[in-house]
């Protein structure tokens, strides 16, 4: 090839501004940072640290969401474009749980005060047993036949996506509410570094995620099942050659994988709140982890997530006060840093 | 060619004559409303759609970036022509410069997007494509300079097309366009790039060992694309005469989807049939009672329905009616390509 010279050096030149990309913006954070409201984290180094736990704790419930969707990918092969759906149906599904268990008048939204622990816990049970359902449901009924047709069944899960989001408009209504916490967990907590007093539900949320993290390892490392889901990731056919219900396996994943998501709403809705939108939101979110980490990985979910976590947080406080506006750039930015190193993703790895 | 292909060829020679003819008299046919409005709408959904599907058809690329591009080149030539008492730039332009740069901005945005997806395949890229465009569409939500929640309004549309004046002028000018851009991607369809495209799509392994840059083709093809795209949403905003980040929210995406997917992902054909069907079930809906509030449950049900029964579309039907030779379902195309990284390094 006559141009494979220049095209060597472009390569290079492409690197170089790869690597600039990558490099600058800690730099920036750390040293320069002028005209933000904190300031370079070498002077201000309790704000650095708080923006660091904003954007793991934001990490942790993007995997939360995330690992249900690249499970039932890395099993199934289906991009299930319900996700953010199942997501804002699971954190509605807990709000009126909620708001029925708590009773009176709660046309302005409860106080933690008035919420027991239990009467989160339940309400989050709830939500996610109703998205694990419908999920099941879903996959029964309109992707079991499908297996294979990718394309298809991606378009299946988005026509189901619009009708959901469509019935929780009805149903719901398309004002703003939020779950909220149990006044257990509704504190500031003293962290005893810098003397930062730090929101607890941020570090139960930063709690969920590592127990999630650490029961799906568990599970699909060292269980019976989670070899067999593992084993299908690899080869479904030899899988089920050796005489392994292979569609239970399925209907497992999907469950877990909705339950999954339906969870993460619960958590979105007590940490932030639930409106049509939402759902698109969240599942921007699952994609972009999912296209960092590589679909189907359970590291890479965890790594896309932290990477997103701390890039949204650290853009949002670390741009200068005019410009925070532009923070939905730096998405695209890590997406397209990502994508030019790895098509596949971080972890990825063709089928 | 066999004699059923050619009965088939015939039928759709008659059908589309037909609706050219209908579409050329269609304003002494119908009432203004339908002219202006209805079938305006159609037109350029159509010419959206089409991009969609010249990527899918031609090009194996189900992309949901196309309303993003869209609507790059509907805020850019808001920016650039209004000039006052409304959200952006407001930079005041003249029509004509404001058009080849809202249309050359789109380009180069698609060109970006390219580059970045073109060496995903199948699920990979539509994923990649719809992360694009719901970035986009937070971009101009988000970014207060150049449009912010609410949009930009009163964006001027060029004399001669001034609906008081002339209420049917728009609906010719979207009506040609919307041609020459059918003509056009029919043209490159059948071009030296529109023929290595086609073999991409069949098979990028063997077309990369024959010395064709597969990435580059994609790459290019996105941006043609793109570009087809960009000039339905200069369409559709002298139509509407503003536009907002909910324009091109993800419910416009799947909007646009759930046309081409009505009208058939494989003939370009099936963009302005299924903008066809989706403006009239728009239209109808908002006369029933029931139906009216939830249209978007009933436009959710009538792709399911579409997907689990006529994966081809209406097309698909059309052309099983007209006993062509069964075509191969393109949702099993992407399957076999699904998730593989099938170009080699260099």
């Amino acid at each position: 090839m006559t141009g494979f010279a220049a095209y060597g050096s472009l390569r290079h030149v492409g690197r170089a501004v790869l690597l600039a990309l990558v490099v600058f913006p800690v730099i920036w954070v750390l040293f320069i940072a002028s005209g933000t409201s904190f300031g370079p984290a070498i002077d201000d180094p309790k704000d650095f640290l708080i923006t660091l736990l904003n954007g793991l704790t934001a990490a942790a419930l993007y995997f939360v969401v995330a690992s249900g969707f690249t499970l039932i990918f890395g099993l199934m092969r289906v991009v299930n474009m319900a996700h953010g759906a199942f997501f804002l149906l699971g954190g509605y599904v807990a709000l009126r749980t909620q708001r029925n268990m708590v009773g009176g008048d709660a046309g302005l939204g409860l106080s933690s005060a008035q919420v027991s622990l239990a009467q989160w816990v339940v309400p989050a049970l709830a939500g996610v047993a109703v998205v694990a359902g419908v999920g099941l449901i879903m996959q029964q009924l309109f992707l079991r036949w499908n297996q294979g047709q990718d394309l298809r069944q991606a378009l299946i899960t988005i026509a189901i996506a619009i009708i959901l989001a469509d019935q929780m408009l009805a149903h719901y209504g398309g004002v703003a509410q939020d779950i909220s916490w149990p006044g257990t967990f509704d504190k500031f907590v003293n962290l005893h570094v810098e003397g930062i007093q730090y929101t607890m539900t941020r570090l139960v949320i930063l709690g969920f995620g590592l127990v999630i993290g650490a029961l799906l390892w568990f599970w699909l490392q060292k269980t019976r099942s989670g070899m067999v889901i593992r084993a299908g990731v690899d080869d479904r056919d030899m899988v089920s050659a050796m005489g392994i219900n292979i569609q239970l396996t399925f209907a497992i994943a999907f469950v877990i994988g909705s339950a999954l998501a339906g969870f993460g709403g619960v958590i979105g809705g007590s940490f932030a709140s639930l409106a049509p939108g939402v759902d698109a939101n969240w599942l921007l979110n699952s994609l972009v982890v999912v296209i960092i980490g590589g679909m189907g990985s359970l590291g890479g979910a965890a790594i896309g997530s932290l990477l997103l976590g701390l890039t949204t947080n650290f853009a949002a406080a670390y741009l200068p006060a005019n410009y925070t506006y532009y923070s939905i750039i730096f998405t695209f930015v890590l997406l397209a840093i990502v994508l030019a190193i790895r098509p596949l993703g971080l972890f990825g790895r063709p089928a | 060619m066999n004699s059923s292909a050619r009965s088939r060829l015939s039928a759709d020679r008659i059908a589309g004559g037909i609706f050219v003819v209908l579409a050329v008299f269609a304003p002494l046919i119908f009432t203004e409303y339908w002219v202006a409005t209805l079938l305006t709408q159609m037109l350029f959904l159509g010419v959206v759609a089409a991009s969609l599907i010249f990527l899918s058809a031609y090009g194996g690329m189900v992309s949901l970036a196309q309303v993003s591009l869209y609507g790059v080149a509907g805020f850019a030539l808001g920016n650039l022509t209004t000039n006052g008492n409304t959200k952006g730039l407001n930079l005041g332009w003249a029509e004509a410069p404001a058009i080849v740069v809202a249309l050359l901005i789109a380009v180069l945005v698609a060109f970006v997007f390219g580059a970045l997806a073109s060496r995903s395949y199948g699920i990979y890229f539509l994923m990649i494509t719809l992360v694009f465009s719901v970035i986009a569409n937070l971009f101009f939500g988000q970014v207060t300079s150049v449009s912010g929640f609410g949009g930009i309004s009163g964006i001027p549309i060029p004399d001669f097309l001034s609906r008081t004046a002339h209420p049917d002028r728009l609906y010719f000018v979207t009506l040609a366009v919307a041609l020459l851009v059918y003509a056009l991607l029919r043209y490159v369809a059948r071009t030296p790039f529109g023929l290595t495209l086609q073999g991409i799509r069949d098979d990028p392994v063997r077309m990369s060992s024959l010395g064709y840059n597969v990435t580059l083709h994609r790459m290019l093809a996105f941006a043609f694309a793109g570009f087809i795209a960009a000039v339905g949403g200069i369409l559709f905003v002298w139509w509407n005469a503003q536009i907002a980040p909910s324009t091109i929210g993800l419910n416009a995406t799947i909007d646009v989807l759930v046309i081409a997917v009505i009208g058939g992902l494989y003939r370009l054909e099936g963009a302005w049939l299924g903008a066809l069907v989706f403006v009239l079930i728009n239209n109808y809906a908002q006369d029933v009672d029931l139906v009216s509030e939830r249209f978007h449950t009933l436009i959710g049900i009538v792709f399911l329905v579409i997907v689990l029964v006529s994966p081809n579309g209406l097309i698909g039907l059309w052309e099983r009616i007209t006993a062509g030779p069964r075509r191969e379902l393109p949702m099993d195309i992407t399957q076999e390509r699904g998730s593989a990284e099938p170009t080699p390094a260099g």
